[in-house]
């Protein structure tokens, strides 16, 4: 009778959903891990990883993806911090128009920004009334290009990156370290540089993680831009080799796993969701 | 709100003035550039025809073409099925993890686990599906040789509505977690006490007390969930191959080549979809306003 009674106490739907969860978690990614390591037949081998890894193609193509991801965090940075300081401190009028302007991008999903870009910027900018051009198509040029999608990925990121840095702002009075910094007789850009931004480095870490998870497997921008990316590759590569691209799944997990797992540390549970899917 | 007030008050030798509007001009002309102009584009293309004329055309047409609706229709009823999904499975575990009495370690690892998952998605989401679900995939094979059913004779495929639905999954209840989590944690102790020492009973506190409180937060989350699953494009696109009509899919089919016939239309298709995000977004921050009164 005890026994049964000490049964009664287990949470018994609550390890239900729990076991539920947990299998909706893990077995897409045991089938991957499990199906990349077969690539020889009869044993279980790190053959896909290695000859995914060795490919001079993945090498280019996710070294691309780093260079666009460290461009797309330094802008963000440069872009996101002086505009949530200054609004902070100068112009709380327009926070609500530039909290809008954060929230775009979900309500513009990438599809239809990258569809935006192209249409915009494809065609040569000339002047008005005239047929003087003052520059070709960003399109048509490889720093055109990556201009065109280091914006679009700022874009993407933003949400996040705002949020982050707003609510890092938020938790150290920015306005007591700008009067200390100022009396002592620091100007504008040596208080920003120098003052704020070490105090905000864990929401600027926190910022810069989500956004190169976002950059690193992106491949809507990617592809419609036709930037030799890591994303298109990845697609590409599943389109006639079967292990290899599991193998890369995996590690791409693995790393999304990674940056969390650093945003947890640093934050203490401010976890967040980016959903760029 | 309280500190941008105190910033205000504290600065009364810095009257606003439009020179401190100089300080956000990078921020705003990256805005110009990168999301008004071009949203400004194609909405101004779709209410133009191909002569460059203003007409309504193509918006009457989003309501006509079978192609289209049949396309919206999908798309709603995808997002629709998977924030539903996601939304109670996700609910069910972010009370397991919060007052569903399991051990306190399980949570923090849970939380960290969703912050991942809702970001695992496209390509590599797909593969996994692929092997997991697929004709030769794990959980395939164990049904066919353990349980001995074969899932693609009973119609399923991976490839297809519910296949696409079962991986959306995999990116929307870990959101729902994220979200529920913390509404979860807002109910306070003192409420369920109080309702049991009027005489409630678990089931009466759950119904007239805990659920009108948390209802707009999980009418919200469901709703974020939706816009989640109906502006998603890569996850579909590299399991069904462009196979599966949705409207992102066929976005993407018109930028490549025109398969509409009208450009100013496939400008419309993507006003009609940010129309509806729109509508989606300013529910989900509605409702959670809403919340906001009582988890404090």
């Amino acid at each position: 009778m005890k026994l049964f009674a000490r049964f009664l106490k287990i949470p018994f739907w609550s390890w239900f959903w729990l076991i539920l969860g947990v299998l909706y978690y893990f077995l897409p990614l045991y089938a991957t891990l499990d199906f990349s390591l077969r690539m020889e037949r009869g044993k279980i081998s790190l053959k896909a990883y290695q000859m995914a890894f060795a490919d001079p193609e993945f090498l280019r193509t996710f070294g691309y993806s780093i260079f666009l991801a460290v461009m797309t965090i330094i802008v963000s940075i440069a872009l996101v911090v002086p505009t949530a300081y200054w609004v902070r401190l100068r112009l709380p009028q327009a926070r609500r128009f530039v909290e809008f302007i954060t929230l775009m991008p979900f309500v513009i999903p990438a599809i239809i920004l990258v569809f935006g870009l192209i249409r915009i910027y494809s065609s040569p900018l000339t002047i008005p009334f005239t047929s003087i051009t003052l520059m070709q198509p960003l399109t048509n040029f490889k720093v055109g290009t990556n201009i065109l999608i280091i914006g679009g990925y700022v874009v993407l990121g933003l949400p996040y990156m705002y949020r982050s840095v707003d609510t890092g702002m938020r938790t150290v009075d920015v306005l007591t370290l700008t009067e200390a910094a100022q009396s002592m007789g620091a100007n504008w850009p040596t208080t920003i540089i120098k003052v704020i931004l070490p105090n905000v480095r864990t929401a600027l870490l926190s910022g810069s993680l989500l956004t190169f998870a976002i950059v690193v497997g992106e491949v809507i921008l990617a592809s419609f831009l036709g930037v030799p990316a890591f994303g298109p590759y990845l697609f590409l590569l599943g389109q006639h080799r079967a292990f290899e691209p599991a193998a890369l799944s995996f590690a791409t997990f693995l790393l999304t796993w990674a940056a969390m797992g650093i945003i947890q540390l640093v934050t203490g549970g401010q976890s967040q969701s980016s959903g760029a899917h | 709100m309280e500190n941008t007030n105190l910033s205000a008050r504290k600065n009364p030798a810095a009257p606003m003035n439009w020179k401190h509007w100089f300080g956000v001009l990078p921020f705003f002309i990256f805005a110009i550039l990168f999301l008004f102009l071009p949203s400004i584009r194609l909405f101004v293309g779709s209410f133009t025809d191909n002569t460059g004329k203003f007409t309504f055309d193509n918006i009457q047409q989003l309501f006509s073409q079978r192609v289209i609706v049949d396309a919206y229709k999908v798309s709603i009823e995808l997002s629709a099925m998977t924030a539903l999904g996601g939304g109670i499975l996700g609910f069910m575990l972010a009370y397991a993890i919060t007052i569903g009495g399991l051990p306190k370690f399980l949570r923090p690892a849970l939380i960290t686990f969703s912050g991942v998952a809702s970001n695992f998605a496209g390509v590599p989401l797909a593969f996994a599906f692929v092997a997991t679900l697929g004709r030769t995939g794990f959980i395939t094979a164990i049904l066919k040789n353990v349980f001995h059913v074969n899932i693609y004779q009973t119609g399923f495929n991976l490839y297809s509505f519910w296949g696409l639905s079962l991986t959306y999954m995999y990116f929307q209840f870990p959101l729902m977690v994220l979200i529920m989590a913390p509404a979860l944690d807002g109910l306070k102790k003192e409420w369920r006490e109080a309702a049991h020492n009027l005489g409630a009973n678990n089931l009466q506190y759950w119904l007239k007390v805990a659920m009108p409180v948390l209802m707009p937060s999980i009418l919200g989350s469901i709703i974020l969930l939706f816009g989640n699953a109906f502006g998603a494009y890569a996850t579909a696109y590299a399991l069904t191959g462009g196979q599966l009509p949705i409207v992102t899919i066929l976005i993407g089919a018109q930028m490549r080549g025109d398969v509409l016939h009208n450009p100013g239309l496939g400008y419309a298709l993507a006003i009609g979809m940010v129309v509806i995000m729109a509508v989606s977004l300013l529910g989900y921050s509605w409702l959670q306003s809403r919340t906001e009164r009582w988890l404090k």
